[in-house]
């Protein structure tokens, strides 16, 4: 038996995480906590996220995240999820502009200042089922290439170091959607609203030995 | 490599059970939610729509412990709605695992309500509902009325403006139900679906009147709509949502098979 962290920093909906991630891991210990020992203490690290970046990053220094965050960084298996995902790197356009973890290089910004976006009529948010171009990363295992994931978000991630990329998807501009380095996986999409293959994701992150 | 359309079930739900009605009235017994929302998944719907339509205080803690329970089964998105009033009421549909919560009459009430909550909880898990009746307009262009209380109380609200008003608040995602179409099978209003989508930039979901598969056809193709909602023809049978895949995917539309 294992211990999950679920970090909780008070954002909402962080339960369809922790049930995604007991029903792929039945007799591990899944805990929804914000408690720095309890993570620190826990095998692997699960770091969601929703709603607006501005809030999220306020809550997540509140809460001492970053600073759990900083110490887990190389230590365990990490997978964060959208907001968390965004929240890893240098700066995001949300929020009139927002600071962000600076973990990861590169940029989160608005699908709408692209006219790629804006000019097609494509709809904001980029919510629903797209395809995800994989690269070859052990989370992926099992699940075929370009299969669908569930999707909902206003802003896109922008990485820096494009050997870090695992997953990209098309809407309008090409998004990097899936994020890997060492220990640490970060997904745009929802992998615990996916389905068959986001759990199939989800179970390849709880039994994945770096 | 293109994002695919929606096809979502709603489970219509009074005191526990899944009820789907005409015209909003009519009452048929179609289920327990749970086995229903089970089955769904398990066909490959995209996402699962579950209204409440209990009336009584009572009744809206079932409603919660049920919402818990699929939510604990079913990964896939689940929207929630019916009787949502308050943000608080937004926070605990989201703690029970509703991924999004839909708000119908309280927006007409308070607006304000739409920008507390997207600002609160991000647009993304906000859906405003917009049950919408075609009503006689002076210069005979076609013209739609917000109704709210189960389609019983006219608001005077035309509903391409309200639209408009709904996205600029902060609505993620508009749920458009045509009232006169409701159980009639006759097929979505299209001309409905067409106007609101030439107005929002945020996803619209076409609701009422679903009779046929080639309904779902026509609201991606001529509604414009990002996802096609129906209960009857799932909840009876008469098809599954693999032929409701099918049927998009023959006619061009991108799905997820």
């Amino acid at each position: 038996m294992q211990r999950i962290a679920v970090i909780d920093y008070g954002m909402g909906n962080l339960h369809s995480a922790a049930k995604a991630l007991s029903a792929v891991a039945p007799k591990d210990e899944i805990v929804v906590t914000d408690d720095s020992a309890l993570i620190s203490s826990a095998d692997r690290i699960v770091f969601p996220g929703v709603g607006a970046i501005g809030d999220c990053m306020a809550a997540i220094k509140h809460h001492g995240v970053d600073e759990i965050l900083r110490a887990e960084w190389t230590a365990k298996p990490i997978l964060a999820i959208c907001v968390g995902m965004q929240a890893l790197f240098d700066h995001s356009d949300e929020s009139g502009g927002v600071d962000c973890l600076g973990l990861l290089g590169g940029s989160v910004n608005y699908f709408n200042r692209f006219p790629s976006v804006s000019d097609a009529g494509l709809k904001v948010p980029h919510m629903g089922w797209n395809q995800v171009k994989q690269i070859a990363h052990p989370l992926w295992d099992g699940i075929d290439d370009e299969s669908r994931f569930y999707f909902v978000h206003s802003y896109f991630v922008q990485a820096q170091d494009k050997n870090l990329v695992v997953g990209q998807t098309e809407y309008g501009e090409r998004c990097d959607v899936a994020v890997a380095t060492g220990n640490v996986f970060a997904a745009q999409f929802h992998p615990e609203k996916s389905g068959r293959d986001g759990l199939k994701l989800l179970s390849n992150f709880v039994n994945w030995s770096i | 490599m293109a994002l695919a359309k929606r096809i979502i079930p709603c489970l219509d739900v009074e005191n526990g059970r899944v009820v789907k009605g005409v015209n909003f009235v009519g009452i048929r017994d179609a289920g327990c939610p749970v086995e229903i929302a089970r089955r769904y998944n398990h066909e490959g719907a995209d996402e699962i729509t579950f209204l409440d339509i209990t009336a009584t205080h009572e009744a809206r803690d079932t409603t919660y412990k049920t919402v818990e329970t699929i939510a604990g089964e079913v990964f896939i998105p689940l929207t929630v709605g019916g009787g949502v009033r308050t943000v608080d009421d937004i926070r605990r549909l989201l703690n029970c695992g509703a991924d999004k919560v839909s708000i119908n009459s309280a927006a007409i009430k308070t607006p304000d309500l739409v920008d507390n909550a997207s600002a609160k909880y991000g647009a993304q898990c906000i859906v405003v509902a917009i049950d919408a009746k075609r009503v006689a307009s002076p210069d005979g262009q076609l013209k739609w009325e917000i109704f709210t209380h189960g389609g019983r109380k006219a608001t005077g609200i035309d509903a391409l403006w309200w639209a408009e008003q709904m996205a600029a608040r902060g609505a993620g995602e508009l749920l458009v139900t045509s009232m006169d179409r409701d159980g009639t099978r006759d097929g979505f209003d299209l001309p409905l679906m067409k106007a609101i989508n030439s107005r929002v930039n945020v996803p619209t979901i076409a609701s009422g009147g679903v009779g046929n598969l080639q309904h779902l056809v026509d609201g991606v193709l001529e509604g414009g709509s990002d996802a096609v909602l129906a209960a009857s023809i799932f909840h009876f049978g008469d098809y599954r949502i693999a032929d409701a895949k099918r049927a998009l995917s023959d006619a061009g539309i991108e799905v997820r098979l």
